[in-house]
């Protein structure tokens, strides 16, 4: 927007990293008004713009803090004060009327908050972003791997990408190179010979539920802890989270306990949850900034800040037109770039205003948020005649095949990732070998790679389903299973499961 | 709208693997593409309702026959689930003229009864059926039953006794529903024979309608202000400890189960009610299985086509009527193969789904046609309207069989 020639480089799709792997809360600035001042208030000034500059990503819930029988009373009043000191807007209302609203909620909560938390879908949010950068004229490259940053004296000039496509070297030259490679930043700054950038990776995991058990998020009224909020998006909510340090940021492993753990944390909140159907787990890692020259920061990473954090390597390690952005919360996302290119301005020593903060991203100009029916009536008006390749997520037939003209040679994660293909109960049980013939009649992925796409897609669905398994997804995995192995064969397909 | 029923019947959403099952049976989904099928409409479309705005009004098109929920595999409360988003569509629609008046069956049998003879003669005159269709949107084909003149209450006044808790064995408390009262009180006479016959003696109390088609009409609230009536007038005598018989087999199952199931009525008299309903062929069959039916018949020499409609089959008691006319010495009834007739209550009178409702019932017709058999048998009424109208012959409930068998007519 700034008037530069731009190129975007991810190793693999828009959404592969933490910001695909995220709980989906438009963060109000409420959870940190008491531990982290700097982050309430950044993330209720954030969270305003983004539900106007990105309304159709983002659906307005509206959030409730509250006061559970497991909380310390003693918390309200100085998360009430904390409110009142950082600027994020807040209503305590009485808690007979949060069970009115919400009438799951567990009826022993004492005292309720309304607070502005908003759901935001991260590939929405993507797509519009990279829709407008490339409507800038910005180019975006995924499937390519960043594996060098080529300096020449105390410069940066430009970086060598792999396109794990085309299996060839790539080599970029650029005016300014920004690292926002999130949890790998640190790497990405050690290939700039800038070392001591540390991201420690701050796992969590999260818990998607089979349908809506609350209309807005609700966040237990207490220091943040472990599964604290549970966030209704889409058609499921979210249960989530936990915070352990991870010993590598690729480390996507489900323990076990923790998925008991989130269990019991979404009995407080709505009593009954374990009789819920549990959809499908996952976890991803928080980019937590700790700079290794600064000495500052230990090693709990839940009371390391959320707060973004700049990077300038021309101070620091007296290297030019490089910059590190990491830290950060996806709702302070404009922000963080606001703040990073702001100082690449600077540096460059020309003076260009910024204006993401006014312009509404491709689809969302007209202001009107997501909203839960949208794609029902979307489907209302084509019903009789496409059919739905994915029936839990309402996805016809028309679009995947417009998808993929588009976009010749996804795999299946990046359909999903594009429209949510999979996502619901059957967890791909009844869409992935549709989809796969789809794309193979399409000419779009031969015999040998239809296989291979169908495989690779089941074994990422089951990543995220074997730690959940009982009750009725477990029923609902016995049938696809049935469906995959008893009927289709699946297991002897002659291509090799790619790891 | 947030009752803790409601909420269960939602949740329940959770146990569809999708088998899709349900569509494969739904007779609906099968005549029109107009109705994306019971697995789309309920627990798939559902995980996106609760919003600001329904966004579905497709739905409008599942005619509550209820089948779905009966085939799931894995106790989805499919029917209920829809029956619940439809209320709330309505809700926030509005319902139209049309729908409020057939909703309520008592209104136009209390507008037709006076004036019978003039009331039957616009119902079956071309040129008024046309106008009803373009005002009203009823269908101009649509079957529409014939007033009786005198409601069934009134030429049973007789028989308008308080309960009597020291003789509850030998008396029954006949729920006769709005069907018997205005336009087949034959069938209502024909019941307390047999039931009389079988030595039991019945009490028919003030009673009024039950709600039912409201409810399938999406309008619960007044249909909760009906059932509610009609129970506290039939509640004293369940408590005295009669037991409840019913002719309507949907008006029967409204007090059995979905009242409370459906509509989420939690109330003592609903509940006393409840225990204390029968359909009259499961409840005949009951006697039968203690020995106390009267087996002393007449031979029916007779073919006959039987069809259990879908609100029969919701009782979830078989298929009582085939047991009662196996019984019959000569008659041959035989079950058609075919889940719904179509018409499901008022669904079929609708301008919008009188041809949806023909091509659902289209195979039952043939074969009753095909039987050659001069009439047919079925519990329901509604049902039996729309099968005489479709195949030209008589559609009869199975107690007049039985009435026939006993020699009383
Ligand atoms: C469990 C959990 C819950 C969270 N919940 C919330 C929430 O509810 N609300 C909220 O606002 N925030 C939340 N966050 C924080 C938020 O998700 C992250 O701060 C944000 O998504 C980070 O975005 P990013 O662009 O910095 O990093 P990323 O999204 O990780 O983007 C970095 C990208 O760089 C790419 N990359 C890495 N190395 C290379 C290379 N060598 N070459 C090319 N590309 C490379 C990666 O593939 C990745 O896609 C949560 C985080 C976690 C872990």
């Amino acid at each position: 927007m700034r008037g530069y020639r731009t190129i975007l480089v991810e190793r693999v799709d828009l959404g592969q990293g933490t910001t695909g792997r995220f709980h989906g809360l438009l963060h109000s600035g409420g959870r940190y008004v008491v531990s982290d001042e700097r982050s309430a208030t950044e993330c209720a000034e954030e969270s305003a713009i983004v539900k106007r500059i990105a309304a159709e990503a983002v659906e307005d819930t509206g959030g409730l803090f509250v006061t559970t029988p497991a909380d310390d009373p003693g918390y309200a009043d100085r998360f009430l004060a904390g409110c009142l000191k950082t600027g994020v807007p807040v209503q305590e209302i009485p808690a007979a009327e949060a069970l009115r609203r919400e009438p799951r909620l567990n009826p022993g909560i004492s005292r309720a908050f309304e607070v502005q938390d908003g759901a935001v879908d991260a590939w929405k949010l993507l797509w519009g972003n990279a829709r407008s950068a490339e409507e800038h004229g910005a180019r975006i490259l995924s499937y390519h791997w960043v594996t060098e940053v080529i300096r020449e004296g105390d410069r940066v000039l430009g970086v060598m990408a792999r396109d794990n496509r085309a299996q060839e070297m790539v080599r970029i030259e650029a005016a300014f190179v920004i690292n926002a490679g999130g949890v790998w930043a640190g790497e990405i700054a050690d290939m700039a010979d800038c070392p001591g950038v540390t991201v420690v990776p701050g796992k969590g995991i999260m818990i998607a539920m089979n349908h809506r058990l609350v209309r807005t998020v609700v966040n237990r009224c207490e220091h943040p802890g472990d599964g604290d909020i549970l966030v209704p998006i889409r058609t499921v909510c979210v249960i989530g989270t936990t915070d352990v340090k991870a010993d590598s940021p690729d480390d996507y492993s489900i323990d076990r306990a923790e998925v008991q753990q989130m269990l019991d944390a979404g009995e407080v909140i709505v009593p009954g949850f374990r009789q819920a159907r549990a959809l499908h787990a996952w976890t991803g890692a928080r980019p937590l900034f700790k700079d290794e020259r600064a000495g500052e920061g230990g090693e709990d990473t839940r009371h390391m800040s959320r707060g973004l954090a700049l990077v300038d390597h021309l101070r620091r390690d007296g290297v030019s037109g490089f910059l590190t952005i990491t830290g950060g919360k996806l709702t302070t996302y404009r922000l963080m770039a606001e703040t990073v290119v702001d100082a690449m301005v600077e540096q460059m020593g020309d003076a260009r205003p910024c204006t993401t903060a006014d312009e509404p991203l491709p689809g969302s100009e007209d202001g009107r948020h997501y909203w839960l029916g949208s794609r029902l009536a979307a489907q209302e008006e084509a019903m009789a005649d496409d059919q739905l390749v994915c029936e839990c997520e309402l996805l016809p037939r028309r679009k995947l095949i417009e998808a993929a003209r588009r976009r010749p040679g996804m795999t299946l994660d990046d359909v999903r990732r594009a429209l949510r293909l999979g996502m619901g109960p059957c967890q791909g049980g009844f869409c992935t070998y549709r989809a796969t013939g789809i794309l193979h009649g399409l000419g779009d992925a031969e015999t040998e790679r239809a296989d291979e796409l169908l495989l690779t897609f089941l074994q990422h669905r089951w990543l995220g389903l074997e730690p959940i398994l009982y009750g009725d997804q477990m029923r609902q995995a016995c049938l696809d299973d049935w469906i995959f192995q008893g009927t289709l064969d699946v297991e002897h397909l002659p291509v090799a499961v790619p790891a | 709208m947030t009752h803790q029923l409601h909420e269960l019947m939602r949740d329940s959403l959770d146990h569809c693997v999708k088998c899709t099952i349900c569509e494969t049976y739904c007779p609906v989904a099968a005549a029109t593409p107009l109705f994306p099928g019971p697995k789309y409409v309920g627990p798939q479309a559902e995980r996106y309702r609760g919003g600001d705005a329904n966004a579905d009004a497709s739905l409008d098109y599942c005619s509550s026959c209820g089948i779905c929920t009966q085939v799931c595999p894995q106790g989805v409360k499919i029917a209920e689930i829809n029956s619940q988003a439809k209320a709330e569509l309505a809700q926030e629609r509005g319902v139209s003229l049309r729908d409020r008046l057939i909703a309520r069956p008592t209104l136009a049998g209390w507008m037709g009864a006076p004036v019978w003879p003039v009331a039957n003669w616009t119902t079956s005159f071309g040129p008024f059926r046309l106008l009803l269709e373009k005002v009203l949107r009823i269908h101009r084909k649509a079957p529409m039953p014939r007033w009786a003149g005198r409601t069934f209450q009134s030429r049973t006044r007789a028989r308008r006794r308080a309960p009597n808790p020291s003789a509850p064995q030998r008396q029954v408390v006949f729920f006769h529903g709005c069907a018997a009262n205005f336009y087949e009180p034959g069938t209502g006479a024909m019941a307390v024979q047999v039931l009389e016959h079988n030595g039991l003696e019945v009490i028919i109390p003030k009673q009024g309608c039950c709600g039912l088609p409201l409810q399938s009409n999406g309008q619960y609230d007044a249909a909760r202000a009906y059932v509610r009536r009609l129970a506290a007038q039939l509640a004293p005598y369940a408590r005295a400890g009669h037991d409840i018989v019913a002719t309507s087999t949907s008006c029967g199952l409204m007090l059995k189960r979905e009242a409370h199931e459906i509509l989420g009525v939690d109330d003592d008299d609903l509940k006393v009610v409840s225990e204390r309903m029968f359909d009259i062929c499961e409840y005949l069959v009951m006697l039968d299985e203690r020995g106390e039916l009267n087996r002393d018949m007449q031979p029916v020499d007779m073919e006959v086509p039987y069809h259990a409609p879908c609100q029969q089959r919701g009782h979830g008691v078989g298929t009582p009527a085939m047991e009662l006319m196996a019984l019959v010495p000569g008659l041959r009834a035989s079950q058609v193969d075919a889940v719904c007739c179509g018409v499901a209550g008022t669904y079929g009178l609708k301008a919008e789904k009188y041809d949806i409702a023909m091509e659902v019932g289209r195979s039952l017709f043939d074969q009753v046609r095909a039987s050659g058999a001069p009439l047919s048998v079925c519990d329901s009424e509604t049902c039996r309207w729309q099968i005489a109208a479709a195949t030209d012959r008589p559609s009869v409930h199975p107690v007049e069989m039985l009435h026939r068998a006993y020699g009383l007519g």
